[in-house]
């Protein structure tokens, strides 16, 4: 079996100077895919999460992304190599417009940005009716959109979403899950960290249930969902 | 023709001067605002680089007065602009690669930079004095008045004149180039929007690939191109002496704070506001009252609130009241 596209493979590592919060975590994603991370608070989700992402120290185990090696590359240099980042909290930029803050996504990009715009618009219409607007001023569902729209600006190859769906109505977050999907359709891999486990895992091609920093189950998200244990321990019943 | 004299001694104590003085606020407090907004630290030394961008100013003015060079009937000053903003811009990044570039690598708190800013406050309050001395120097030339109070009086056959002097209406002319430039540079421009990202959220603007070095690059060279203007027109409208130059940063502190720390708008608005709050305050209105009041009820006394002494009070007071009452000030800025 050929390697996933995008594998945190068998990390241990933690913030700074800081104790190792990861313990031999394994999390993957495949081209086109789905692939959710759940757990209870405190597992470690958006620690693995930032673990690809390259911001924290990785101390064991690698990066790799299309086979190539990324442990020791920072961010920044991630971003170039078709990674985008939606981080939980403080994800778009408040005082700009909404078509602002998708200029400011595809800074790194030199070419006509204008196609991948028009693509962001069509995803999420709504956006293109509040463009001019402050994106500070939007609702709590809508500033998801935009942080999300900011993430496609780059071209991503893999699109990493942490808690997407916190903090808004869970309409809107059933709207959003159905986003996520077309984005996964047009061939970009998605790695994202829910809380609602049930819905996520619901659309996830791949679940990973982590338990204090290591993984405890890992299956197709429909198996996960089947299996009684994980039922009982993380989905209430 | 009460009232018009009344309206005529206003404006030429009171809308001109403070317009004059507001727009040399507003552009030093639009320097310190960005700084904040950008560095994320409140930089002392912006009155002491003021006196600084202005004596390099006063220099290129003096060689090129003695060359004979002349833009006459607008000041040489102008034609030295470049070379002072050339200077300052050198001498702000080797200050930012000296000393605040160290503090941005160790992700230092914002009171240690501050606290170093003061220490460059200290170094370049005496390099200035060092170059040109502590004393008055006086660098206008060209016309010196668009019209005088005599003009006026003629021309309108009131009792009270109106002066304009041409170093107000280029003081004004000038900030509202100045100003227009960079807000459309801000609002317009991919390098104007980056830093107003990294200004709004940081770590998002890292994370879309924006290089922090060169924001703080562009942000230096802005308020070098911003102090130096604002100290040579207001070394052109009063006087160039190092000292006053050091107390204007309280004024364009509290310009800064007032309209909002971090909001370029506000920065304008505050400066005015303390402006004009500043120049009324310390004006006597007993002239005005006469005019204005029945001959038995005209006031006696200078019906001034405060001597011109006191006029930092002004500026202190107004502070003191935004942070009690509205800290994010007048255009929600940053709070402390």
């Amino acid at each position: 079996m050929s390697e996933p596209f995008l594998i945190g493979d068998s990390m241990s590592g933690g913030y700074g100077k800081g104790p190792n919060i990861l313990h031999n975590c394994t999390v993957a994603v495949d081209k086109g895919q789905i692939a959710v991370i759940v757990g209870p608070n405190g597992a470690g989700k958006s620690t693995a999460m930032k673990a690809i992402f390259g911001m924290l120290n990785v101390r064991e185990g690698a990066v790799r992304i299309d086979g190539e090696d990324i442990t020791n590359l920072t961010p920044q240099d991630r971003v170039a190599k078709g990674m985008a980042f939606v981080p939980q909290t403080n994800n778009i930029f408040t005082s700009m417009s909404v078509e602002e803050n998708l200029e400011m996504g595809a800074f790194l990009r030199r070419d006509d940005i204008s196609g991948t715009m028009a693509q962001v618009y069509e995803l999420f219409p709504i956006l293109k009716d509040k463009r001019r607007q402050a994106a500070g001023e939007l609702s709590g569902g809508q500033r998801q959109q935009v942080a999300v729209g900011r993430a496609l600006m780059t071209r991503p190859k893999v699109l990493m979403l942490d808690e997407p769906t916190a903090g808004v109505s869970p309409i809107v977050m059933d709207e959003l899950f159905d986003r996520i999907i077309e984005v996964a359709r047009t061939g970009i891999s998605i790695l994202m960290v829910e809380q609602n486990a049930r819905q996520a895992l619901a659309i996830a091609d791949k679940g990973y249930v982590l338990v204090q920093g290591t993984n405890r189950f890992t299956d197709t998200g429909a198996a996960l969902l089947a299996d009684p244990e994980v039922r009982k321990s993380f989905l209430g019943g | 023709m009460d009232i018009l004299n009344a309206i005529v001694v206003l404006a030429n104590y009171i809308f001109v001067p403070a317009m004059t003085y507001g727009s040399q606020l507003a552009l030093g407090a639009l320097g310190i605002t960005l700084i904040y907004g950008i560095l994320r630290f409140s930089n002392f030394a912006h009155g002491d680089t003021m006196a600084f961008g202005a004596m390099a100013v006063i220099l290129a003015t003096w060689w090129m007065q003695s060359l004979g060079v002349s833009i006459h009937p607008l000041p040489t000053a102008l034609l030295a602009l470049p070379f002072g903003i050339a200077v300052t811009a050198l001498l702000l990044l080797a200050t930012d690669r000296v000393v605040y570039r160290f503090y941005r690598r160790v992700k230092a708190v914002p009171i240690i930079v501050v606290m170093a800013s003061i220490g460059v406050m200290f170094v370049l309050n005496g390099v200035v004095r060092f170059i040109i001395g502590p004393n008055d120097q006086n660098f206008a030339d060209g016309a010196r008045f668009i019209f005088t109070a005599g003009d006026f009086k003629r021309a309108t056959g009131l009792d009270e004149g109106l002066a304009l002097r041409s170093s107000q209406v280029i003081t004004v002319l000038a900030a509202v180039a100045l100003v227009a430039a960079l807000f459309w540079f801000l609002n317009r421009t991919r390098t104007g929007k980056s830093m107003r990202a990294f200004s709004d959220n940081e770590d998002l603007a890292l994370l879309s690939g924006i290089n922090p070095e060169r924001v703080v690059t562009v942000t230096w060279l802005i308020v070098a191109i911003l102090v130096t203007v604002a100290g040579t027109l207001y070394g052109l409208d009063k006087s160039f002496k190092p000292f006053t130059y050091f107390q204007l940063l309280l004024p364009m502190f509290a310009a800064a704070i007032v309209g909002g720390l971090g909001n370029p708008l506000g920065a304008i608005a505050g400066g005015f506001v303390i402006a004009f709050s500043e120049v009324s305050v310390t004006y006597a209105f007993k002239k005005v009252l006469g005019y204005l009041m029945p001959e038995n009820l005209a006031p006696d006394t200078l019906v001034q609130l405060l001597s011109t002494e006191y006029k930092f009070a002004v500026s202190f007071a107004l502070l003191v009241l935004v942070l009690l009452f509205r800290p994010t000030g007048i255009f929600r800025g940053q709070s402390l």
